[in-house]
């Protein structure tokens, strides 16, 4: 599959010195859902900013359709489309006339029945001739994704286009997307809610201080990385984990009332009835035992304390 | 060049004077009339005539200069701070557009709308005074260049300008001022001679004695040196505009 958008070690340092961003590569495979994840401040607005001409990019290069951002700047520009993440629009213009400027802006010539059917793709349709301001703030959503699909764009990037949004409103974007997706746009959002990429991507991109830590299928990382964990309640409290049960991975919880087993589901042995039976050995009574699935959180916030701790034995 | 975005800038700025028309009208034509009772009746009774021409018309050029380039310096600077207070300034750097296009839709609205105006106070004055206009190409050469020239001045204050204040500052400390002094409302030879010195210095001097020469046929300053001076201007004012074009300066971090 080509990529529709290759970066390749994209650097960004402000003047003060900081650096957004550290050599970041990524290929975007035309037609996927793509999700930066990442907490606020990780740089993944610094990186959509610089493959849509917001912001320079000090180092490294970025190619959309195959067009380089910089050199060929045009060309690149008018395959995106960018919804940001605040809901920033001229609030005395009408619906109609802010996706017609947008369409116009991104050069291409003016066609109503396009623009047409998408405001009503968005049921922003009977909206059309009402001032911007008079909108609520799902609608202003919408306006902004018809003023960034006002050209027909290859590639959009969504920035974080559920925060703030109520519950109701994020199922409806979720549906927006997935209907996206369907006319073979190819989508970056970026956000900080698991649930959400989880929800939406193909791939994951998970991106901390200025650095891509990995990218992978959303779900190959759901599994590769889906550590499960078994919670036994005790009846009696236990001071220290038993000597005899040492050899496996064991924590106590709750002041001595819980112990937390944590073993991979695809391992050939998940080593549950050793260490149940070894438990019983050792005369400890259980109340209750119960099983979760770590969630993609626990893998985020693993693996940024992974780097962090791998950064910590290197200094 | 992309054409097709020149044309939306220009028509959403445009959009933005029509949606505001009356008050775009009517307060230059309210005021023009107010310069003529208080300037043209009630102080040029007492004047009577200015080297040979009626006080009331000898004011009407540098009536229509002193609002042509305060509505073209305003309309253009407030035209681009705009997006950048709101926040849609992003939309303009995503584009596939260059600053080029991006200053010919923002000046260009900014001087039709000078323009518009600056022509409908010579329709006003025209009601209050004989008007005689001796060289049509050359006033409307002068008229056409103030607006060209403040619309980018105002669009590099409004690139400049990181609040409201910075945005009024320069019009309000500098341009009002220099237009006041520039000669609107008299002969800079009726001056002390040391003051008659120090006027020219200011720019405005210039334009507007060029522009009273295409009405009247006579000037405070050899009309060829205040096209010069309206040409250097100008000049000056791409220069700048290029300068924020190659560096991206106050515009893209």
């Amino acid at each position: 599959m080509t990529a529709m958008v290759q970066i390749d070690g994209v650097e960004k340092t402000y003047k003060g010195g900081f650096q957004a961003l550290k050599g970041v590569s990524l290929d975007i495979r035309e037609g996927e859902i793509l999700a930066l994840l990442g907490p606020n401040g990780a740089g993944k607005t610094t990186l959509i900013s610089a493959i849509c001409g917001i912001t320079m990019p000090t180092g490294g290069s970025i190619h959309v359709g195959g067009h380089d951002v910089v050199r060929a700047f045009r060309k690149a520009r008018a395959m995106i489309g960018l919804v940001p993440q605040e809901l920033t629009l001229e609030p005395f213009e009408t619906v109609w006339n802010a996706a017609r400027f947008s369409r116009g802006l991104f050069g291409a010539a003016p066609d109503d029945a396009y623009l047409e059917d998408l405001l009503k793709r968005l049921s922003l349709f009977d909206k059309k001739d009402n001032q911007i301001q008079e909108l609520s703030g799902g609608m202003k959503r919408r306006v902004l994704i018809a003023k960034a699909l006002s050209h027909d764009p290859k590639v959009l990037f969504l920035d974080e286009p559920t925060a703030g949004v109520d519950v109701e409103l994020r199922r409806d974007m979720w549906e927006i997307v997935a209907a996206l997706k369907e006319t073979g746009v190819t989508i970056i959002l970026t956000t900080h809610y698991i649930e959400e990429a989880e929800a939406m991507a193909d791939r994951i991109g998970v991106i901390s201080k200025g650095e891509l830590l990995l990218v992978e299928e959303t779900d190959a990382l759901m599994a590769r990385l889906g550590r499960k964990e078994m919670r036994i309640s005790l009846n009696e409290p236990l001071g220290a984990i038993p000597a005899d049960l040492s050899d496996y991975d064991l924590r106590l919880e709750d002041e001595g009332q819980a112990l937390i087993y944590s073993y991979d589901t695809r391992a050939e042995r998940t080593g549950i009835a050793r260490m149940i039976a070894a438990l019983t050995e050792a005369g400890v009574t259980i109340a209750d035992v119960e099983t979760s699935q770590s969630s993609l959180e626990d893998i985020f916030v693993g693996l940024v304390h992974q780097r962090d701790n791998a950064e910590g034995d290197a200094a | 060049m992309n054409w097709l975005a020149v044309k939306a800038i220009y028509r959403a700025e445009m959009a933005r004077f029509v949606r505001t028309f009356l008050q775009s009208i009517i307060s230059p034509v309210i005021s023009t009339s107010l310069y003529f009772v208080v300037f043209g009746a009630a102080i040029g009774s007492r004047i009577d005539e200015v080297e040979g021409v009626s006080y009331g018309a000898f004011i009407v050029p540098g009536l229509i200069m002193l609002t042509v380039m305060t509505q073209a310096l305003s309309n253009a600077s407030f035209g681009i701070y705009f997006p950048k207070f709101i926040g849609t300034i992003y939309e303009l750097l995503s584009a596939p557009v260059s600053f080029l296009e991006v200053i010919l839709g923002y000046v260009g609205a900014a001087a039709t709308k000078a323009l518009f105006i600056g022509l409908m106070i010579l329709i006003t004055a025209s009601f209050f005074v004989e008007l005689q206009i001796q060289n049509w190409p050359a006033m409307i050469a002068f008229l056409l260049l103030t607006c060209i020239s403040f619309a980018l001045f105002g669009f590099i204050i409004g690139i400049w300008a990181g609040n409201f204040e910075q945005l009024q500052l320069v019009p309000l400390l500098v341009v009002t001022p220099l237009v006041f002094l520039g000669g609107s409302f008299y002969s800079i030879n009726m001056l002390p001679e040391a003051w008659q010195t120090v006027a020219l210095f200011n720019p405005v001097v210039y334009l507007v004695s060029g522009f009273r020469w295409a009405f009247f046929g006579m000037a405070d300053v050899p009309v060829g040196v205040s096209l010069l001076a309206i040409g250097g201007f100008t000049l000056a004012c791409v220069s700048a505009v290029w300068w924020i074009f190659k560096t991206g300066w106050k515009i893209r971090s």
